[in-house]
């Protein structure tokens, strides 16, 4: 509804462009977004749109931006990325790792425009990817819940079997146990990204089975409120969730996108594009932890040296030697580290977790 | 003994009272559009809008207690909201005889698209939640207290509205108007009943309890609006009403069921029975099938149980 409007106005002031001499549209550098959920859901969508308007006003008298959101995964996906494409837009950022395929098959079919693909793995000349590593800020969400807990239980809140969510585990589990040996992790998939009746069900369940810190890798506050209300701990997902948890909420690894756009946008204009394979995270501000609260300092502390030494690389979250569930030592690709590869397809889990990878 | 420990933890989960707490404020909502829908399938009108009057409910219904303060308040902008969208599809399907799963579908979209643009300005707010019944001693009896005695006032009216459509629809001259004109249009209005005018009150009465049940979700269920937030609840009431076969005391045993299981299918995980978390999460769709095949099969030769005039276009002496 929305989105077909904005297309509809794309395409109106192509038209108009093109009709009318084009002197206007040729100024600006045109950049389109598509989003996987709406902009307001206060998570994941939320930081792109956030990182889109960084974008607009730090380059305003240069670009022009356009968003379609709430575009499903699959074959619409493809003709709304078209539709940008078409509508004279020069640089397509498409948001969500089902966007994929969709977005490979039209850069092949406009190879004058730049593409960039979020959380994926197939480039092109003119599609390069780009991601956060989200597991920098998780493995200091497991310190924090480790030394926090008083159960040893912590409730994870999770979407789908992808990559992204498995290193989260792993990384949160390694940090739990970098100073709680004995923690261990009650996990339920709710087969959504998005669906706040459902993650608050989760939450309620966990809570009920002894959990006394949540996670999550879901994207709405859902969670943040059940922890709010019965009076236990939680970390927010890609945004700061403290007014939905102002008792609750520990810390949440958020995502920003602002610096990225503009950099790759300002390369578009200087004529230096080229496709390339980004992952940035604490140490280049792509990923950024919400304030340290609900917390005693010694805690608070610990969180801020950890994060210290991930910025400056001394630590890494994915440090060798590493265990999977089943007691074998995993190989390490990356010297004294798994390298990106290895956790950009990850899909078994580290030693002490008490749950079963879907579909493996 | 890993089995029976397994049915033992099982059990222990099923009748504790937090469990039973979480499946009635999930069912809750799905018991409330479905009552609506019941309602207007059996007037012989097929409504396919319920996900877009619910999540209009639930856009206005936060809208109106975020300014007013009070829950009761934004019920009734919900209650409206959702009416006020079923006003729309009454004018198309019965005014100017549009195809109604046509006007249902666009009535979904439109519900959408209106719902994210009212909504805007309240992504991120959040109310307090609507209390829950609290009564000396009755609420402090163990087990049963706080489940019967200590609900939402939106549990308590979801079960006064399917107790009293029943009354209505077997109880009362007009219930009985009301099933002919949907099983047989063309008759009852040979008879000289008023199909157009019940079809349209049935309409808006559909449209009002899908509005209450949108609104269920951001002042008791998740106290904060994000656009979308229904996530298919709305399809999920309309699949309940044919399941139930039109039939309101079978429509509470389908709600609570599929309440039940769904809220099962996440609560099991974490036991580690074994079970692929995939089939969990598709226990309450298989559920829905097999009871659905149950039903139909001790029907016996009684032929399809919907209302015969079901989504069929009526225009009087035409």
């Amino acid at each position: 509804m929305k989105k077909w409007n904005v297309v509809a106005v794309a395409a109106l002031l192509a038209l108009a462009a093109a009709t009318f001499g084009g002197a206007y549209a040729a100024d600006k550098l045109k950049v389109g977004f598509v989003y996987v959920g709406p902009i307001g859901d206060l998570g994941y969508t939320y930081q792109h749109e956030l990182g889109r308007q960084a974008l607009q006003k730090a380059l305003n008298d240069k670009v022009e931006t356009t968003f379609l959101e709430n575009v499903p995964e699959g074959a619409d996906a493809e003709r709304a990325i078209e539709q940008l494409a078409r509508a004279g837009n020069k640089l397509i950022f498409t948001t969500s790792f089902g966007f994929m395929d969709a977005t490979l098959k039209v850069a092949n079919k406009y190879p004058n425009v730049f593409f960039e693909h979020a959380t994926g793995f197939k480039r092109a000349k003119n599609l390069a990817t780009y991601a956060a590593r989200f597991y920098e800020g998780r493995y200091i969400q497991g310190q924090i819940a480790g030394k926090m807990t008083k159960s040893g239980v912590i409730g994870y809140i999770v979407s789908f079997p992808i990559p992204e969510v498995i290193s989260g585990i792993n990384a949160t589990m390694l940090g739990a146990q970098s100073v709680n040996p004995n923690v261990k992790f009650k996990i339920i998939w709710v087969n959504s990204w998005f669906d706040p009746g459902k993650e608050a069900d989760a939450a309620k369940a966990l809570i009920d089975q002894g959990a006394d810190i949540l996670t999550q890798h879901t994207d709405s506050p859902a969670a943040m409120q059940i922890a709010e209300q019965r009076g236990i701990r939680a970390f927010g997902q890609s945004s700061d969730m403290i007014k939905f948890g102002p008792h609750a909420q520990l810390t949440a690894d958020t995502d920003y996108w602002g610096n990225y756009y503009i950099g790759r946008a300002k390369l578009v204009l200087e004529g230096k594009w080229k496709s390339d394979d980004t992952w940035d995270g604490l140490d280049k501000g792509m990923v950024v932890m919400a304030p340290y609260t609900n917390m005693p300092d010694d805690v608070k502390e610990m969180a801020m040296k950890t994060e210290a030494a991930i910025k400056s690389g001394s630590l890494h979250p994915f440090k060798c030697p590493i265990t999977d569930q089943d007691g074998k030592t995993v190989e390490c690709k990356g010297g004294s580290r798994l390298d990106n590869g290895q956790i950009l397809s990850m899909n078994w889990y580290v030693k002490g977790i008490d749950d079963k990878v879907p579909g493996k | 003994m890993p089995m029976v420990d397994a049915l033992i933890e099982i059990f222990k989960l099923i009748f504790s009272v937090s469990f039973i707490l979480t499946v009635i404020t999930a069912s809750t909502p799905l018991l409330l559009a479905a009552s609506g829908e019941l309602m207007v399938e059996r007037a012989g009108v097929l409504n396919l809008g319920i996900e877009g009057m619910m999540i209009m409910g639930a856009a206005c219904g936060f809208a109106g207690a975020y300014m007013s303060g009070s829950t009761l308040i934004g019920a009734l902008c919900g209650i409206l909201a959702g009416a006020a969208l079923s006003a729309v599809f009454a004018i198309l399907t019965l005014g100017l005889a549009v195809n109604q799963v046509a006007a249902g579908l666009a009535l979904t979209i439109l519900g959408v698209g209106l719902s994210g643009l009212i909504g805007a300005g309240f992504v991120g707010e959040q109310i307090v939640p609507v209390p829950h019944l609290q009564l000396p001693v009755l609420t402090d009896l163990p087990f049963i207290g706080r489940i019967v005695f200590g609900e939402d006032p939106f549990v308590y009216v979801s079960i006064a509205l399917i107790i009293a459509i029943w009354l209505f629809l077997y109880r009362t001259r007009t219930g009985l108007v009301l099933r002919a004109i949907g099983d047989n249009h063309a008759s009852a209005h040979a008879l000289g009943y008023p199909v157009l005018r019940i079809r349209l009150l049935a309409v808006l009465f559909g449209g009002a309890c899908a509005g209450l049940a949108g609104a269920y979700l951001p002042l008791a269920y998740t106290p904060f609006f994000i656009p979308g937030m229904t996530s298919g609840r709305g399809w999920i009431a309309l699949a309940l009403v044919v399941f139930a076969s039109w039939r309101p005391a079978r429509l509470v045993i389908g709600a609570y069921l599929f309440g039940a299981v769904s809220i099962l299918g996440l609560a099991l995980q974490p036991l580690q029975l074994g079970i692929p978390q995939q089939v969990m999460n598709m226990l309450p769709y298989l559920a829905t099938v097999i009871v659905l095949v149950l039903i139909s099969r001790t029907r016996g030769t009684a032929g399809s149980a919907a209302p015969a005039s079901l989504g069929l276009v009526f225009v009087p002496d035409r």
